[in-house]
């Protein structure tokens, strides 16, 4: 690993002003993805500014809803009594994701910052315009066993890794962003964007802004599954998920949010699906006329025409889960 | 220590103290290249500059001088000497190099050192109390969890946070929270007998 300068941030206001001076610099956490990489050689921060003691590590709720702070690791975010009883969906996602250990480093600000797990952005020997613009993209015509069928763009066909951020995105959460004092927030289906022809872009925070916490909206959904089908049964990406929130009433279903990890660079919505299932009974027969829906203007590669029939299976496995 | 703000600070002075020592200070108007040439050096003294450490490994408290790259892993096992912490993977697939930070199973070959200031650390050697081995380290000799036992230690590690994270319900459970230590030997079925009997017996881990 190439050496770097290291500062530990004492405030949100003073991390934002450091990474803001400092334009080869980055923030570091739990360090799961970035120390990786930096071993990797694919990132060589000039400067790391460690915010491991900002106090963004609680996990609140009010009326609107359910607040998790940057720093809360996903282990404690995955078992905290408010997201369980609340939010299971993201429960069951956080704990499909990476292993034990992982999980108590990895923080819900770094899950959301991760780096995709595309070999050839991890391989510094191959072309990658993510790690490298411009020099070309080597899963296009390469082993893309793994990569995207929705929203990918001649520059990049990878996929976003996150179980956690399927959830986020299923509910409607939004992302709480601090620069130099200044707060925004962007709504989570806004936050990670896709590659179009600047792929080494991964989400749309700007230069020197931090996220402080993630905001989950209170809702009506009675119903949640997160299924995730990968090639071994525990600690492997996905190869396909599905985070699925439904209001059922009477066998009805009333209101549907449903989003895929494993098929775009972003969590990606099914937002006709959620239109086709409202007023919809609860049957195999609507469940399966859903999954073809999902599966429109999906777009393969070499290696992995297989998504699509294993994307229709899941839609409907993961909408069966939620509803028995 | 090495707040941000403290941190800038410290760069003013040592830009001032290489400015001043390589007497360059006068030259600024004449000689632009060789300001650019001190900077430069101010750059690589601080590539170079250790990160003072306070940790407490085994109830043992250290005071550190390290590389901010340098892994706990590599803290551990070159600078303190304790090697029972393997590196398998490096890259936290393998779970070799399970240990405990304040009380929580981490992977150390991909946590920096430096972002545990402060924090106590648990390693395999701090099991045992004195010739009293811990009750996991009974039950992985007993239930001969292990073949070549380079996975062992992290094993040991990740058991002891499966049962006091409660996730050490029944086989499927283990199964599962134990995912992130790979054995090549392929001795899980005698792992999780280990673990299960140690979980069943009711001792505080």
């Amino acid at each position: 690993m190439i050496n770097f300068e290291y500062t530990r941030a004492s405030s949100v206001k003073s991390a934002t002003e450091a990474r803001t001076k400092h334009k080869t610099s980055q923030f570091i956490a739990g360090g799961t993805n970035l120390v990786d990489l930096m071993k990797k050689g694919v990132t060589a921060p000039e400067r790391l500014i460690d915010i491991n003691a900002l106090p963004l590590k609680e996990v609140k709720s009010d009326a609107k809803g359910v607040t998790i702070g940057a720093l809360v690791p996903n282990s404690v975010a995955a078992e905290h009594e408010l997201i369980r009883t609340k939010h299971p969906l993201l429960s069951m996602a956080l704990n499909a994701g990476a292993s034990a250990q992982l999980r108590n480093m990895a923080t819900v600000g770094g899950n959301i910052m991760q780096r995709t797990r595309c070999p050839y952005f991890y391989d510094i020997t191959m072309p990658c315009n993510k790690r490298n613009p411009n020099s070309g993209c080597g899963a296009i015509d390469g082993y893309n066993r793994m990569h995207a069928i929705f929203g990918a763009s001649e520059q990049c066909i990878a996929v976003h890794p996150s179980d956690m951020c399927v959830a986020l995105a299923a509910l409607n959460a939004s992302v709480h962003i601090s620069n130099n004092g200044k707060e925004r927030s962007i709504a989570f289906a806004d936050f990670h964007r896709l590659p179009g022809t600047t792929p080494e872009l991964d989400n749309n925070l700007q230069a020197g802004e931090l996220i402080t916490a993630v905001h989950i909206p209170a809702n009506h959904f009675n119903k949640a599954y997160y299924l995730k089908v990968r090639d071994r049964l525990s600690y492997a990406f996905a190869l396909v998920s599905v985070a699925v929130a439904l209001e059922v009433k009477n066998g009805i279903i009333q209101s549907a949010s449903i989003a895929m990890g494993g098929v775009a660079h972003k969590p990606w919505r099914l937002y006709d699906v959620e239109k086709f299932l409202v007023r919809k009974s609860v049957t195999q027969d609507v469940f399966t006329e859903a999954a073809a829906i999902a599966m429109n203007g999906a777009k393969t590669y070499q290696h992995n025409n297989f998504k699509i029939k294993l994307g229709m299976a899941s839609v409907v496995e993961a909408l069966t889960k939620a509803t028995s | 220590m090495l707040t941000e703000e403290q941190n800038n600070s410290g760069q003013e002075s040592r830009r001032n103290f290489l400015k001043k020592s390589t007497a360059i200070a006068a030259l600024t108007a004449a000689s632009p290249l060789l300001v650019k040439a001190a900077e430069n050096d101010e750059k690589i003294a601080s590539y170079f500059e250790k990160i003072p450490l306070l940790l407490e490994i085994n109830g043992k408290p250290y005071s550190l001088s390290v590389e901010p790259r340098t892994t706990l892993l590599d803290l551990l096992r070159e600078q303190i000497g304790l090697t029972g912490t393997k590196k398998g993977c490096d890259h936290g697939q393998c779970g070799c190099c399970t240990v405990h930070v304040d009380g929580r199973r981490i992977n150390s070959c991909l946590s920096l050192a430096v972002t545990n200031h402060g924090k106590k650390i648990t390693t395999i050697e701090g099991l045992a109390n004195g010739d009293q081995l811990h009750p996991m380290q009974e039950a992985f000799m007993k239930h001969d969890g292990f073949q070549c036992g380079y996975c062992t230690p992290g094993q040991i590690m990740s058991a002891i946070g499966c049962i006091r994270e409660g996730h050490a319900n029944s086989p499927e459970d283990i199964r599962e929270y134990m995912s992130g230590n790979i054995c090549r030997c392929g001795a899980y079925p005698n792992i999780i007998d280990a673990i299960v009997e140690v979980k069943k017996g009711g001792k505080a881990v």
